[in-house]
């Protein structure tokens, strides 16, 4: 535990020592205000709920997300700090979990910094709060999935250029399988159940419930085994690069 | 502390390092020498445990660097190809980041750091960014990170390389320094390096071992090793060829000895020869061997070899 306290406080501290926490944060909040605001016709819905800010999440995330998780192993890798790294008294999997902690708690902040949305929600009308709660733990655990696949594509190449694509493609698809422009166009000529198996894959799916406020078990397991499955993934990936 | 036996790791059809055996001792320092690509960066990465062998075994003060990679890893200190570390750190936070994964804490941590930064002169830069230092700064950095927990083992990669020849002459010392009370291993390109800071030497090209020994040992393997160089007034080489094999010098002759093991008698024949011819005598020495001309002999065997 303690190592992963460590390692995790050295990449968080490493974020803000350098420009790229500050220009994540701003493109970040000026996305989510334009979108909440301008494109989701905030004002215009005459609904005190923060839906118009939380329906972007899975498109915004697309491409921030990997932004923050490309250079998570690939950084390592191009400067040779990883054969440093491994070569502590530490298992890799501490390495790991430690480094996408540290970035998730990173996501953590820039979406706290989003309160602004909810002050004025409750200043211009009566919203429900436990929905908007549900919604900023759901937005969270999709920003947590995402994270581990930007880390898991990280881990493939040290080209960060390249992470970064692969990881937005590979995002893209899970939201694509549960949109419903795509699982209409599948429910023209699949079986109800196929369309429904591939939407199963979808972070959109799974973060509608959080954000009508329901917090669903299947949900919440949903994100955590993408989450599990693409940092297991990241510690096969690393090994097989040292095992040559 | 290190024993290494029959180690190998193949990457696809090429074996980098094939079938190597040796052990380091408390107070050796072993010095690994080879041709780029013979497997050194290899090796090494295979004692720290960063890389597992495709065969045979590592262990590191009785630990398997496989089976017990935690224990193994805590004896050890390594220095990394490059000197690599984190860039946006200070030096400072760097060491204390180090400390903290060897499980250092509060009082032990602080006299860790103090003392790797007087050793290694880094008090100057301590709270510079790793990014701003020089090469040699930032090498003295990892080197510095490599020695935070007074290790029993330390592995270094080239820990000379890019550093002008007083940093050098510094990171030799040091070497020589703590490698009496330590297993150290070293690569190296550089041959005066092993004189300079060897107990042992151990050169390897293409994955093998081609030679293990003293740096003494190393020299007298060398063609030159015995032969004496004359250089005297009135001297032929028609005479001198009854002592051993003559080759003629800018204004000198060298005779290598007949049978190596009997070059003693070699200075004492030509003693006597050229007392007995009157020639006058500018100048005589022994050859010791030299490091370079064994370390181009053994290592490029086919194309080289007289």
């Amino acid at each position: 535990m303690k190592p992963i306290l460590t390692i995790a406080r050295r990449e968080l501290t490493s974020y803000f020592t350098s420009p790229v926490a500050y220009v994540f944060l701003v493109i970040f909040l000026l996305l989510t205000g334009f979108f909440t605001f301008t494109a989701g016709n905030f004002f215009e819905r005459g609904e005190a709920s923060l839906a118009a800010f939380f329906g972007w999440h899975p498109w915004l995330y697309l491409v921030l997300v990997p932004a923050v998780g490309m250079r998570v192993w690939a950084e390592e890798r191009r400067s040779g700090t990883l054969e440093l790294l491994l070569t502590m008294p530490i298992t890799p999997w501490q390495a790991i979990v430690a480094k996408f902690l540290a970035s998730w708690a990173f996501l953590a902040v820039a979406l706290a910094l989003t309160f602004p949305a909810v002050i004025t929600a409750n200043i211009l009308g009566d919203p429900d709060n436990g929905q908007i709660v549900a919604g900023y733990l759901g937005s969270l655990l999709l920003a947590g999935a995402y994270l581990a696949i930007a880390c898991m594509t990280s881990a493939m190449t040290r080209n960060q250029v390249v992470a970064f694509i692969l990881s937005v493609v590979l995002c893209l698809f899970l939201i694509l399988a549960g949109f419903n422009p795509v699982t209409d166009l599948l429910a023209r000529w699949a079986s109800p159940a196929l369309v429904d198996t591939v939407a199963a894959f979808s972070v959109v799916t799974h973060f509608d419930g959080f954000q009508r406020g329901v917090i669903d078990l299947r949900d919440l397991v949903f994100f955590l085994s993408v989450i599990g499955f693409a940092l297991f993934a990241t510690g096969i990936i690393i090994r097989g690069h040292r095992a040559g | 502390m290190i024993k290494i036996d029959r180690l190998a790791k193949a990457f696809g059809p090429r074996r980098a390092v094939d079938d190597i055996s040796f052990t380091v001792e408390r107070g050796e320092v072993l010095g690994f020498l080879g041709p780029n690509g013979a497997g050194k960066s290899t090796t090494m990465r295979m004692i720290t445990g960063f890389m597992p062998p495709t065969a045979g075994r590592v262990t590191v003060g009785g630990y398997d660097v496989v089976e017990s990679p935690l224990e193994a890893k805590r004896l050890i200190g390594y220095l990394p190809e490059n000197a690599a570390a984190y860039p946006d750190m200070t030096v400072k936070g760097f060491l204390d980041f180090a400390a903290e994964l060897r499980r250092l804490g509060g009082e032990a941590r602080r006299k860790a750091v103090q003392r790797v930064v007087e050793l290694c002169f880094l008090d100057s830069v301590l709270h510079q960014s790793i990014d701003t230092l020089s090469k040699g700064y930032r090498h003295r950095t990892c080197l510095a990170q490599a020695l935070i927990h007074d290790p029993d083992v330390l592995i270094m990669d080239e820990p000379t390389d890019g550093l002008d020849p007083n940093q050098k002459h510094e990171v030799r010392n040091l070497i020589r320094k703590l490698g009496k009370n330590k297993a150290i291993v070293f690569s190296t390109h550089i041959l005066e390096e092993v004189d300079a800071a060897c107990t042992r030497a151990i050169i390897i090209d293409r994955g093998r071992i081609v030679a293990n020994g003293t740096p003494d040992e190393l020299r007298a393997m060398s063609e030159l090793a015995g032969a004496v160089t004359l250089s005297a007034r009135g001297a032929t080489g028609e005479k001198l060829a009854a002592l051993g094999r003559v080759e003629p010098l800018d204004g000198a002759f060298r005779i290598y000895p007949r049978d190596k093991a009997r070059a003693a008698e070699l200075a004492q024949g030509i003693v006597e020869l050229v007392n007995r011819e009157g020639w006058k005598v500018e100048g005589m020495y022994s050859e010791a061997g030299q490091l370079d001309e064994v370390f181009r002999r053994i290592t490029l065997p086919d194309t080289v070899k007289r």
